[in-house]
């Protein structure tokens, strides 16, 4: 093990109040089975996965439920035995509040698990390795949810050199990941050696904020004797986890908006994610489960080590309730989390952590007064953008500007908003630009095909107009045979004989 | 509606806690100043004061605007004080009125108010009144008979009727514009005693004002108000040039030292230009912007038709800003 000290300070960032320690007095708690678990198909970013049950069926623990359709996709598990009572649409932890299919199972309580299948990796290779992952169900669990085969995969063509662990947990308020490593350091370190082998990875470097000594101390112990994997700490600014941010705070290496760290040799995993593949590869078990901090204007806050599914008003019943009686809760953390539509939602793979509003986080904020640029956004942006720019253009929908000042990298962190003397929901402006430039995009993309239709369909017609000139003219050229110039004579002929006949008629007159 | 979006939390001081800090950043030099022009200078302050929060009133109540959200932002208190503290002590009352009524209507919401105004509204009415009536704003009172034995009966007297006897009798011009026609007229210029003209004392006065200023940016920048950027670069830039100058031909041209302490520098150095909404955001553009005001002042104090330059220094530059900020994009994270 090594401690990196050289830290590569980034523009900006915020230094809030982490409220982390709130959480961090009790273990992580697991709850006793509910009496029903609620799993929404649609827990990760790709295709809704293929549903493999039906309502009725009995399922073990860990039976797969819906596989992954696709590569970009993830699978769903049974997280207990017990039966499917019913597959529809019920109401999601998404801020759009709208529902989305679920499976609902009512568990046996006999928790019986599915015969498990341990991965040899070694014997099996890495390729066939990763292709099961595909079907495990696990998502990167720091709240991205992107399938996790896909990142230890997707390597051919750029090798990767440094498996880089996000145990940086910048958000306020959030502690699952904290609670993780000092109660589970040992599986952590076997994960991290086993995915550092699966991506090939000559080292490791764990990035930690400076505010987890407890966290810190366990795992640098546990990796002291490891020649390849180390440890760096870095300073508690937000938003020091953003993925690209800490690989700068690690090695300096800026990777851009469109860019992915494997083009540079890096991959990332969060701490929690690394857990769960090493629980699937060595002791075979799907990804049933997740810790989720329950925190905020709450009686008890603490982690718990949740089954996928749980309602989360378990959650909150089992930690005392709100102490201010509000009923709003937030999912993630306060800077880029959202507020719960309902509190009638079960614990999904994104979440990490849900925190019982403080009055102030959601008491009407003070009126927007106008921008006077006094620039304290740009100071505070980790992205080096004119935040006060992209808000005049934003709002004046004076979108391509927007886009010319590179609207498109800004990661919504938040910080802006949370240092804007006038009081400017920034943020939500960007949002509304991003919005709006997609939908035009978009609508642009469909009359661009529109008149491409339209446009080939005045060309078949002016080819067809022009084929049928061509016909017609072939014709006239064929009709010229002396059969045909005989019959016009004989017509001639007739014609005139008749016109004779009138004639002849007026004069008898 | 949108406390339903991310960020939930914030920690920002208001734009009425700024501007409330910008005029505790004021006071070292206000007391300075009163110290040595006389009352003069608070009567000043407090007619500007009055007639910015009545006229900001009027304005807010025409535009439809919700007048206590904006009446009390404090922005218009800022710029009256720092139009006040540039008009001579000794000018009467309604210059400052007519100064202000220009300043928060016209440069500031004729423009849109509040974080639109394409130019700094004290500065516009600074230039207003000086190409309007050069002559009460280029005289100022003789810092030598300072508070305890200037009159303050007679200050007032003079502000509320302006008698131009005793205005003369206690007046001159001062030290930059003195030695600008001295040179003029090709005749030598003594800093020490010329033609009863005390500006030994003057720059007494001055650099203790100056300082007072200076004290207060100190202030502003350690509470992250302002950056470094616009006064550092500022006073260095009209530094070097007048030093340039200064080399070239000392009996021509005044020393580096005398343009810092003179006229309004320090408080233009971080008062003046260290306004947000008129001046440049990225910090590369503050840096061309503070050397192009030095540029400009010093040109104008030396070479131009006024004594003093800052007003028209900074309105010109305030024309430059969107170009200098479009020029002067810091790269985005990642962007080569």
């Amino acid at each position: 093990m090594k401690l990196l000290d050289k830290i590569f300070k980034f523009n900006g960032g915020i230094q809030t109040n982490p409220k982390k320690d709130i959480s961090t007095k009790n273990s992580i708690k697991c709850l006793p089975i509910p009496s029903e678990l609620r799993l929404p198909l649609r827990q990760h970013i790709g295709n809704m996965p293929k549903l493999k049950v039906k309502v009725g069926d009995q399922v073990l623990k860990g039976e797969l439920i819906a596989e992954a359709d696709g590569n970009i996709s993830a699978a769903i598990h049974a997280p207990t035995s017990g039966k499917i009572k019913s597959v529809e649409k019920l109401l999601i932890p998404h801020p759009s509040g709208l529902p989305d299919f679920c499976v609902t199972l009512i568990p046996d309580n006999k928790d019986q698990w599915i015969k498990k299948a341990p991965v040899n990796w070694k014997k099996l290779g890495i390729e066939k390795t990763i292709k099961l992952l595909l079907n495990s169900g696990i998502v990167g669990l720091g709240g991205a949810a992107f399938p996790s085969h896909l990142k230890l995969g997707n390597n051919r063509n750029s090798p990767i050199n440094t498996l880089i662990i996000n145990a940086a947990e910048c958000e306020p308020y959030i502690t699952c990941d904290d609670m993780l490593m000092r109660e589970r350091g040992n599986d952590l370190i076997k994960g991290i050696k086993l995915v550092q082998s699966l991506l090939g990875a000559k080292q490791t470097i764990i990035g930690i904020e400076d505010n987890k000594p407890e966290a810190y101390k366990i795992i640098s112990d546990l990796i002291i004797k490891e020649s390849s994997v180390h440890i760096k700490v870095v300073p508690t600014i937000y938003p020091s986890g953003d993925a690209k941010r800490l690989i700068f705070l690690i090695n300096g290496i800026k990777i851009s908006k469109e860019k992915r760290s494997s083009e540079y040799g890096i991959q990332m995993f969060n701490v929690a994610t690394i857990v769960a593949i090493y629980r699937f590869i060595v002791h075979g078990e799907a990804s049933l489960s997740r810790i989720v901090t329950i925190t905020g204007n709450i009686k008890e806050p603490r982690n718990y080590e949740v089954l996928f599914g749980t309602p989360l008003q378990s959650l909150i019943q089992d930690t005392g309730g709100q102490k201010i009686r509000n009923n709003t809760f937030i999912m993630g953390g306060p800077m880029m989390g959202f507020k719960l539509p309902s509190i009638d939602v079960s614990v999904t793979k994104t979440m990490n952590c849900v925190i019982s509003a403080e009055p102030e986080m959601i008491e009407a904020k003070k009126e927007p007064l106008p921008c006077i640029r006094c620039a304290k956004c740009a100071e505070a942006c980790p992205v080096l953008l004119q935040p006060q720019e992209l808000f005049w253009f934003s709002k004046s929908d004076q979108f391509e500007k927007a886009q010319n000042y590179n609207l498109f990298d800004c990661i919504e962190c938040g910080c802006c908003s949370y240092v804007c003397p006038s009081n400017i929901p920034l943020v939500q402006f960007y949002r509304y630009a991003k919005s709006e430039i997609i939908a035009q995009s978009i609508a642009k993309e469909e009359a661009d095909i529109a008149r491409e239709r339209n446009d080939f369909r005045i060309l078949r017609l002016e080819r067809e107009k022009k084929e049928r000139a061509e016909r017609n003219a072939q014709r006239k050229a064929e009709n010229t045979s002396e059969e045909k110039s005989k019959l016009i004579e004989e017509k001639r002929a007739e014609i005139a004989a008749a016109m004779n006949r009138i004639k002849d008629n007026e004069k008898i007159k | 509606m949108f406390n339903q979006q991310s960020p939930f939390v914030q920690k920002a001081p208001t734009v009425t806690l700024v501007m409330m800090l910008v005029m505790f950043a004021l006071l070292p030099g206000v007391l300075a100043y009163i110290f040595f022009f006389g009352i003069g200078v608070l009567l000043n302050l407090t007619i500007a004061i009055i007639t910015a929060l009545i006229s900001e009133y009027f304005v807010l109540k025409i535009r439809n605007l919700p007048v206590k959200l904006f009446i009390t932002d404090g922005s218009a208190v800022v710029a009256a004080s720092l139009l006040a503290l540039s008009i001579p002590s000794i000018a009467p009352w309604w210059i400052i009125v007519i100064g202000t009524l220009f300043t928060i209507i016209i440069a500031k919401h004729f423009y849109g108010g509040l974080g639109s105004n394409l130019f700094n509204p004290a500065m516009v009415g600074y230039a207003v009144l000086l190409i309007s009536f050069p002559a009460v704003m280029t005289k100022w009172p003789l810092p030598a008979s300072h508070l305890l034995d200037f009159n303050i009966a007679q200050q007032i007297q003079i502000f509320f009727y302006g008698t131009k006897e005793i205005i003369d009798s206690v007046s001159s011009a001062t030290p930059l514009d003195y030695i600008k026609t001295q040179i003029f007229l090709g005749k030598p210029f003594d800093l020490n005693f010329t033609n009863g003209m005390p500006i030994n004392s003057y720059f007494n006065a001055s650099i203790i004002i100056s300082l007072s200023f200076l004290l207060g940016g100190v202030f502003m920048w350690s509470k992250k108000i302002i950056t470094w950027h616009l006064p550092v670069t500022f006073l260095l830039s009209l530094a070097l040039i007048s030093a340039i100058f200064w080399l070239i031909d000392s009996s021509q041209y005044l020393s580096p030292f005398i343009h810092l302490f003179s006229g309004g520098t320090l408080l233009c150095a971080f008062f003046i230009i260290t306004d947000p909404v008129s001046g440049p955001t990225t910090p590369k553009g503050k840096i061309f912007f503070a050397f192009g005001v030095a540029l400009l002042v010093y040109l104008i104090r030396v070479f131009g038709g006024y004594p003093e330059g800052i007003a028209f220094a900074v309105i010109f530059m305030n024309i430059c800003v969107p170009l200098i900020d479009s020029l002067t994009q810091p790269k985005v994270f990642g962007h080569e």
